[in-house]
């Protein structure tokens, strides 16, 4: 139990440190740009764009955070 | 697919990007041979869009920090610093980051690469036929890239892990946004023009944040 509990954890650790890293609003960031975007399509309209747009707008972000922080 | 193994061995290592392409490649062939024709019922959306996002989120942390270190210490970078560019779990004497990373690029790209096959070859009643030209454009692929992985290790690490991050960024943007439904204007030839974009969006953001730190110099080394 102690191995299964030791691993899952472990596991977890991983996909937290490669999903969220150093910066938990560029995964926030995305699973919204992706979100949005989703609804543009199932709306019909032609979203191409927004994706692209979005991850910009996640980019900044993150940057200006990383120059609070510094 | 070389671009993304190539980019995670220089700043991962080879050994875990290696491994992660060849064990991507093993499971292709076992999906491939196992499946058959029926390759072509693989949810491919649902799995372009898990892998774009993660591809996305990834690449979106190595473009800031490639943006801030270049915009610090200029494209000949601070390789002591540079070293430091988050967790690297080890499992099985891997970088597991490493491994993921390469072994999800291949997966993807290998997954459309047999699909075009399957569909193609089973059109034509030339499965075999379409079987050996789908191996033998990995094959060269492959050799094109071990030619030229030489030369890249020649650039700093600071613009490796600027042109990675761009790199992940854009195939996780395109891959993310297929499997949402979205089609591109031209298709595949829409990915340079998203990798342009990004590329311009990094230089304005490179060029900003040099500005900020020459008005703050002290900035850039703390």
């Amino acid at each position: 139990m102690s191995t299964l509990w030791r691993w899952t954890k472990e596991f977890g650790r991983f996909w937290y440190h490669f999903l969220v890293g150093d910066d938990w609003t560029i995964a926030a960031g995305v699973a919204v740009a992706i979100l949005v975007t989703w609804g543009l399509v199932e709306s019909g309209v032609s979203a191409w764009w927004a994706l692209p747009f979005a991850t910009v707008a996640v980019l900044v972000l993150s940057v200006v955070r990383a120059n609070r922080r510094a | 697919m070389v671009a993304i193994v190539i980019g995670v061995g220089m700043i991962r290592g080879w050994r875990a990007s290696l491994v992660g392409a060849g064990v991507g490649l093993l499971v292709l062939v076992v999906l491939s041979v196992g499946l058959g024709t029926a390759l072509t019922s693989i949810p491919i959306d649902t799995l372009r869009l898990v892998i774009g996002a993660l591809l996305l989120a990834f690449g979106l942390g190595w473009l800031r920090k490639g943006v801030t270190r270049v915009a610090a210490k200029g494209f000949a970078g601070d390789e002591e610093i540079v070293e430091d560019d988050g967790s690297r779990e080890q499992r099985l004497g891997l970088d597991w980051t490493g491994f993921v990373l390469s072994f999800k690029g291949v997966l993807l790209e290998g997954l459309e690469i047999a699909f075009i096959v399957v569909t193609f070859g089973s059109t034509a009643n030339q499965l075999t036929i379409a079987a050996i030209g789908g191996a033998s454009a990995v094959v060269v692929i492959g050799v094109v890239g071990a030619i030229f992985h030489r030369s890249l290790r020649q650039i700093p690490r600071s613009v490796l892990i600027l042109s990675v991050g761009l790199l992940l960024t854009t195939f996780g943007t395109f891959w993310a946004a297929e499997g949402l439904g979205v089609h591109w204007p031209g298709d595949e030839i829409a990915l340079p023009v998203i990798l342009g974009f990004y590329c311009l969006v990094a230089a304005g953001l490179i060029a900003l944040q040099r500005r900020r730190l020459l008005g703050n110099p002290q900035e850039a080394y703390s």
